[in-house]
């Protein structure tokens, strides 16, 4: 009974992960670049949901708030900061995206200040069935996660965009010269992982209401992590190493030996696993050519 | 010719003086008192932040790869030299010979991890071994955070003998100039031109017979071994070395001191280290509260606007035409070059190179024949 709690517990959280890690991992595939930046993108949305919630009071609303703020964010930091240094050398690309990283976390501790926040979405109880005692947030975050993956599984197969999307992280060149909107399909592609950040924001602050400007500094890299782990630029990956990193989060975290240690222990598995298959679980291995 | 070896050699060792003359005016002015022990520990920090950024350096400008991990083998070095300074103090006392054998160690085994944290390094690269550092880092700093109160102090921090301030500054600089001719000499010896020659193109490396595992495993393990002698030496200006200060943002300022002091340019990762350094400590007493983000943020600001500057390839031409040199050209007085007066003299400019408008319309065009004919005739006459 304990291990399916941890084991829900978990997928709760590796979802969350998963959500963080299908932007970075769209991202990446589309724009061949590490959005370091992402992370701090679910703190925007937090603190968007926290404006909302004080100045409405109702959550759905403030989730509608911050989706719609996170989307004009993340396009307006792919075209200021990322769009002028297309065809730059990957590692200008990601100490830009370092440096905007930087700049959302100090510009939120300017605006709201370093003390938390406390942002009470709803006290939605537990639930109690055949001896297991599960709180109801786990459960509305694995429903919400799983719709919008499914969701964002057929837009990506069936849509004219999300085929484009498939062509562009391809080939970048082909699918221009097949008349893909190869800029358009990359901003598309930072709004839909901005509005999954802010959902998994959402859902953070559903967990835990404590509110910093630091609140999505190592969930981010976590969920990276966890797309690397499945294998960066694949949609399913992200989705996998999510959930392992979510489960295996929950089960550390309630054997009190090794507890302390759940960051040190999912880096490690990255490790491991990077060293035995360098492109992840499900990732593609490409040939660099000269 | 004597001249301009003698050119050459001034450059070489320029940064090598700049901190010699740096080193022996502070200390004099220690001595006759005119140092506030603030501005000792000042000089404590800006060392070791030198220290930090040059040996990044060489794996970011140089290697050409990202390490976000620096603050991890800083870590290593700071625990375990703060660790056996504590265990030979009471053997040794607080002199130089422990102050030596804690550095040997905690370089020594910060090195190996930079053997270890190298060896993945040599099957990835980018992205994936940026994060793979990190992980690194925060790896060893959430070991050192756990780790019982006898062994490393445990989240309270480990408690390390202080030493004599009057003097650790200036060791300090004598090892930063250590380190200077360790990796200043690397980069400029053959060996260093093979490393940067696996930056710009390591395929095209590897095809010219670079030992690209090698190289890369050595340029790890050198600046790893900087980073834990760093370490050292912070765990020697504080009386507690805390995990905490080890995160991956302390590896981010570390990378931005090397990114605005110019890639690939030792003196300028010396020169951005300083002046960070110095403008952290004095702007601490100045911004409290919420304006010291500030100072993050122009920090943010500064990193992004300096990278797409000196990367964007929109902005080529615009850069071509202002930069530093530039400027400089703008701002000194137009030499007039000898050989170039000799050009006008020669009254270039009157030579005439265009075909005048009259010219063309005196053209004939005969009416009656062919429109090939008054070109041949024109071919004649020439």
């Amino acid at each position: 009974m304990k291990f399916i709690e941890t084991l829900l517990n978990g997928l709760s959280m590796g979802s969350t992960y998963a959500m963080i890690a299908l932007g970075y991992t769209m991202v990446y595939g589309i724009a061949k670049m590490l959005n370091f930046a992402h992370g701090d993108i679910i703190m925007v949305g937090g603190y968007m949901i926290f404006l909302s919630m004080t100045a409405v009071g109702n959550p759905v609303l403030g989730l509608a708030a911050a989706v719609i703020f996170c989307v004009v964010l993340g396009i307006t930091i792919e075209k200021i900061a990322y769009k002028p240094l297309r065809g730059a050398s990957p590692l200008a690309v990601l100490i830009t995206a370092i440096g905007v990283s930087y700049l959302l976390q100090s510009s939120a501790q300017m605006i709201f200040g370093s003390a938390p926040k406390m942002v009470i979405i709803a006290d939605l109880g537990n639930l109690e069935f055949a001896g297991l005692k599960v709180p109801v947030y786990t459960l509305v975050t694995l429903g919400c996660s799983v719709v919008i993956m499914l969701a964002l599984n057929l837009f990506v197969k069936y849509t004219k965009i999300g085929r484009a999307m498939i062509a562009v992280s391809e080939d970048k060149g082909a699918a221009q010269l097949m008349g893909i909107n190869v800029n358009g399909i990359i901003t598309v592609t930072f709004a839909i992982g901005s509005a999954l950040a802010a959902f998994a924001g959402f859902f953070m602050l559903m967990k835990s209401p404590s509110l910093t400007n630091t609140l999505g500094a190592m969930p981010g890299i976590k969920a990276f992590t966890a797309a690397v782990i499945g294998g960066i630029g694949s949609i399913p990956g992200a989705m996998v190493g999510g959930i392992l990193i979510g489960v295996v989060e929950a089960i550390s975290l309630t054997v009190p030996a090794i507890a302390a240690y759940t960051d040190a222990i999912e880096f490690l598995i990255l490790i491991v696993i990077l060293l035995v298959r360098p492109t992840g679980i499900l990732g593609k291995k490409r040939r660099e050519k000269v | 010719m004597a001249g301009k070896i003698k050119n050459i050699k001034w450059k070489y060792y320029i940064n090598y003086i700049a901190i010699a003359i740096f080193t022996v005016v502070f200390s004099v002015m220690s001595f006759t008192g005119n140092l506030s022990s603030s501005n000792i520990y000042l000089l404590e920090k800006i060392a070791i932040a030198v220290m930090l950024s040059v040996s990044l350096s060489v794996v970011v400008g140089f290697l050409g790869e990202l390490s976000l991990g620096h603050a991890g083998f800083m870590c290593v070095g700071a625990y375990l030299g703060g660790k056996a300074s504590c265990i030979l103090e009471p053997v040794l006392g607080n002199g130089v010979l422990t102050l030596i054998i804690s550095l040997i160690a905690g370089g020594v085994i910060a090195a190996l991890c930079g053997i270890i944290i190298g060896l993945p390094a040599l099957r990835l690269k980018g992205d994936y071994l940026a994060i793979v550092t990190l992980a690194f880092g925060e790896i060893v700093r959430s070991l050192f955070m756990n780790s019982s109160d006898e062994s490393f102090g445990g989240s309270l921090g480990l408690n390390t003998p202080r030493y004599d301030k009057n003097i650790l500054y200036i060791i300090a600089f004598v090892l930063v100039l250590l380190c200077l001719a360790v990796l200043q000499n690397l980069i400029r010896s053959k060996h260093g031109r093979a490393i940067t020659s696996i930056r710009d193109n390591e395929i095209a490396a590897r095809a010219t017979g670079i030992n690209v595992t090698k190289y890369k495993l050595a340029v790890f393990t050198v600046s790893s071994f900087f980073a834990g002698i760093a370490g050292v030496l912070y765990s020697y200006s504080n009386f507690t070395v805390q995990s905490t200060k080890f995160s991956y943002n302390y590896s981010i300022e570390i990378l931005v001191m090397v990114v605005l002091g110019g890639m690939g340019s030792i003196n300028g990762s010396i020169i951005a280290a300083t002046l960070i350094t110095f403008l952290d400590v004095k702007l601490q007493t100045i911004l409290t509260g919420n304006l010291a983000v500030l100072q993050d943020l122009f920090y943010a600001l500064v990193l992004i606007i300096l990278v797409i500057y000196n990367n964007a390839p929109g902005l080529k031409s615009f850069r071509e035409t202002n930069n530093l040199k530039s400027i400089f050209n703008k701002i000194r007085k137009p030499k007039r070059d000898p050989s170039r007066r000799a050009d006008d003299e020669a009254k270039w400019d009157r030579v005439p190179t265009k075909i005048e408008m009259n010219e063309i319309l005196s053209v004939e065009i005969q009416p009656t024949s062919s429109t090939v004919e008054p070109d041949r005739k024109e071919n004649k006459n020439d």
